[in-house]
């Protein structure tokens, strides 16, 4: 979840709220309606460059997911460009965070899975790291085989779970 | 403001309710013929308020799940007689039963019930009568050899199947010399997919009976450890993101986290004398196997090596960690010396080998076999390193010893969803706990109760 978000979208209720309450009384809803007229310049001004960053991101998750051979966690090359734009998007936000959550399909232990779902999440941030992300903006979770993109347990079901996703 | 934010997004719920929500039931897919048949005659009621538990017919179902006895049905028995005197050896002789066990419930106040029974030897009964005498401690004492066992209980009516699983290892254990386990519990996770809290930590008897939902989460639940104890489990959550250990009170649902470090929070496996924890962090970069003293959270490193370490558990004398290593190439079975940190590998046949555990006594080690790309349950004699595959179902894995070393229950999949299946230690029983609702994974056998 981006707390980023989170938190500028409770700066814009936050004087919606008071305004609606503090109306009927003039005297304070004057006082009121002042600071929220700032607020408001404010978060307009914010609303554009949210609303660029909505957009990269809404692009950047459309083309979010790694896949990996059997028990493998080497990145294959026909993500590198999907990691690039991740990258790139990432050197110029260093204020935002990804979590790469890692997953394996159905075979094997789901102990082993974890710790193989991790090392497929810390290839793609190795990945970025050479690609000159920093490291604190990215972290690890690894679901193991707990959290299957497709139900099913044939090798089209098993390709698609084994995978590493950037969240952001 | 985050903290409130993050509390008000805690996706878990704690529930300490009795009711039912997976109702496992009891398939056998794979009988014995060396059975041994036996006869667990109807109990006789006296009294007006008829309890709603048949005890004989719990009795016979426990004898049948542990692979070990064939419990004949009633219609098949000679007659039925409510104490060992009644008893016509003969005809139960001629229809080949062993041994029969006979009982009375009274009904002797408002809920209380007085049930006795008697375990009849029906070899000993009919050859000479079934009086010996002996010289025992310098006195001639006179017995009846044939009654192995005889008891007088006073339960309420709600005990009827915690009783009825009492008299089974009796029974048990008087006809194999091995302590029966009937009175044990699994706990497990149940997943749901369509469910608001999808995850469920779970409790039950070890016959599926008596559910308790111990935690329902939205994220993940992994890996219920049950302390020496009994009394409480280890598990792993995703609740914040992360993977967390935590202890849980099953009785009080009171429970507290043990590990939050970045990175893995995995694999807890209670130490023998219930003061160390087992466990797989990777909070230095690779996944590694530790232990946790509980008391101070002190932390010992075990291994340290750049592959998959995973998957540790003790040996039955708390000295040893058998755990899962890629260090060789594929995932085997390697094992470290506590104090020594002296580290041999253990399996050398099949593909990989992973989620080892010991048998009780320590004479074998349980694991999930990988030949042929077919994952399934198998059993290494430590001695002769002689491997036996025990089971032929597919993508087995989560394998859970019952406390008496006769049976492994494990997770697997049958049709689409995952199941809990049970193998007797000697492969030749199996049984299969369909979940009416939900998949089922990670079972954790009890220790004794």
């Amino acid at each position: 979840m981006n707390l980023n978000k989170v938190l500028k979208g409770l700066l814009v209720a936050v004087p919606v709220l008071t305004l609606a309450a503090c109306s009927s009384t003039d005297e304070v809803a004057a006082t009121d309606a002042n600071t929220g007229a700032n607020t408001n310049q404010v978060v307009e001004q914010g609303l554009s460059a949210e609303e660029l960053l909505r957009q990269q991101l809404e692009a950047l998750r459309q083309d979010n997911t790694i896949y990996f051979d059997f028990d493998q966690s080497a990145i294959r090359s026909e993500f590198a460009s999907v990691l690039e734009a991740h990258a790139a998007f990432l050197r110029a936000r260093t204020n935002i965070t990804v979590t790469v959550e890692g997953h394996t399909d159905a075979r094997g232990t789901p102990e082993y899975n974890i710790a193989l779902g991790e090392r497929r999440g810390q290839a793609v941030t190795q990945y970025l790291a050479n690609l000159g992300v920093a490291a604190g903006q990215m972290s690890v979770v690894s679901y193991g085989e707990e959290k299957p993109a497709v139900e099913g347990n044939d090798e089209s079901a098993f390709s698609k779970n084994r995978r590493a996703v950037l969240v952001y | 403001m985050l903290k409130l934010i993050g509390k008000s997004l805690v996706a878990f719920a704690l529930v300490l309710s009795a009711k039912s929500y997976a109702s496992l039931e009891i398939v056998i897919t794979d009988g014995v013929d060396s059975a041994r048949p036996v006869a667990i005659v109807p109990f006789k009621f006296e009294g007006n308020t008829l309890p709603n538990q048949r005890i004989a017919d719990i009795v016979s179902a426990d004898l049948m799940r542990s692979g070990k006895f064939n419990p004949i049905a009633v219609t098949r028995m000679p007659q039925q007689p409510t104490n060992s005197k009644e008893i016509d050896y003969q005809r139960w002789m001629k229809q080949g039963v062993e041994a029969v066990v006979t009982g009375t419930i009274r009904e002797v106040g408002v809920n209380r019930y007085a049930v006795r029974f008697e375990l009849v030897d029906v070899f000993k009964g009919a050859s000479g009568g079934g009086s010996s005498s002996a010289i025992i401690g310098g006195q001639l004492t006179t017995g009846l050899t044939h009654i192995l066992d005889a008891r007088e209980t006073t339960i309420s009516g709600d005990q009827f199947r915690q009783y009825a699983h009492r008299i089974s290892d009796i029974v048990y254990e008087k006809l194999t010399g091995e302590r029966g386990a009937f009175l044990t519990k699994i706990a497990y996770v149940l997943v749901r997919d369509k469910a608001d809290f999808k995850y469920q930590l779970v409790v039950a008897d070890y016959d599926g009976e008596n559910e308790q939902v111990l935690l329902r989460a939205k994220e993940p639940l992994m890996s219920p450890a049950w302390s020496p104890d009994g009394t409480k489990l280890a598990y792993v959550t995703f609740e914040k993101r992360q993977s967390q250990i935590y202890i849980q009170d099953i009785y009080t649902g009171r429970r507290s986290i043990l590990t939050s470090f970045k990175g893995i929070n995995g694999a807890p496996k209670w130490s023998p004398d219930g003061r160390k924890m087992a466990m797989v962090l990777s909070k230095d970069g690779n996944a590694e196997v530790y232990v946790m003293d509980i008391a101070t959270k002190a932390l010992t490193k075990l291994t340290n090596h750049r592959r998959i370490d995973t998957e540790p558990n003790w040996s039955p004398d708390g000295s040893k960690l058998i755990f899962s290593s890629e260090r060789g190439g594929n995932p085997q079975i390697y094992s470290v010396n506590i104090a020594s940190g002296v580290t041999e590998r253990v399996t050398f046949e099949g593909e990989m080998n992973l989620a080892a555990s010991y048998t009780p006594d320590g004479s074998g080690i349980v694991m999930v076999n990988r030949t042929n790309g077919q994952y399934n349950i198998a059993r290494m004699d430590v001695e002769s390193r002689y491997m036996q595959v025990l089971t032929r179902t597919y993508l087995d894995e989560s394998p859970s010893i019952a406390p008496n070393g006769s049976m492994i229950i494990y997770s697997t999949l049958y049709g689409s969803s995952q199941v809990l299946a049970l193998v007797s230690m000697d492969g030749r029983f199996k049984a299969r706990l369909p979940a009416a609702n939900g998949r089922v994974k990670s079972p954790a056998w009890s220790p004794f109760l």
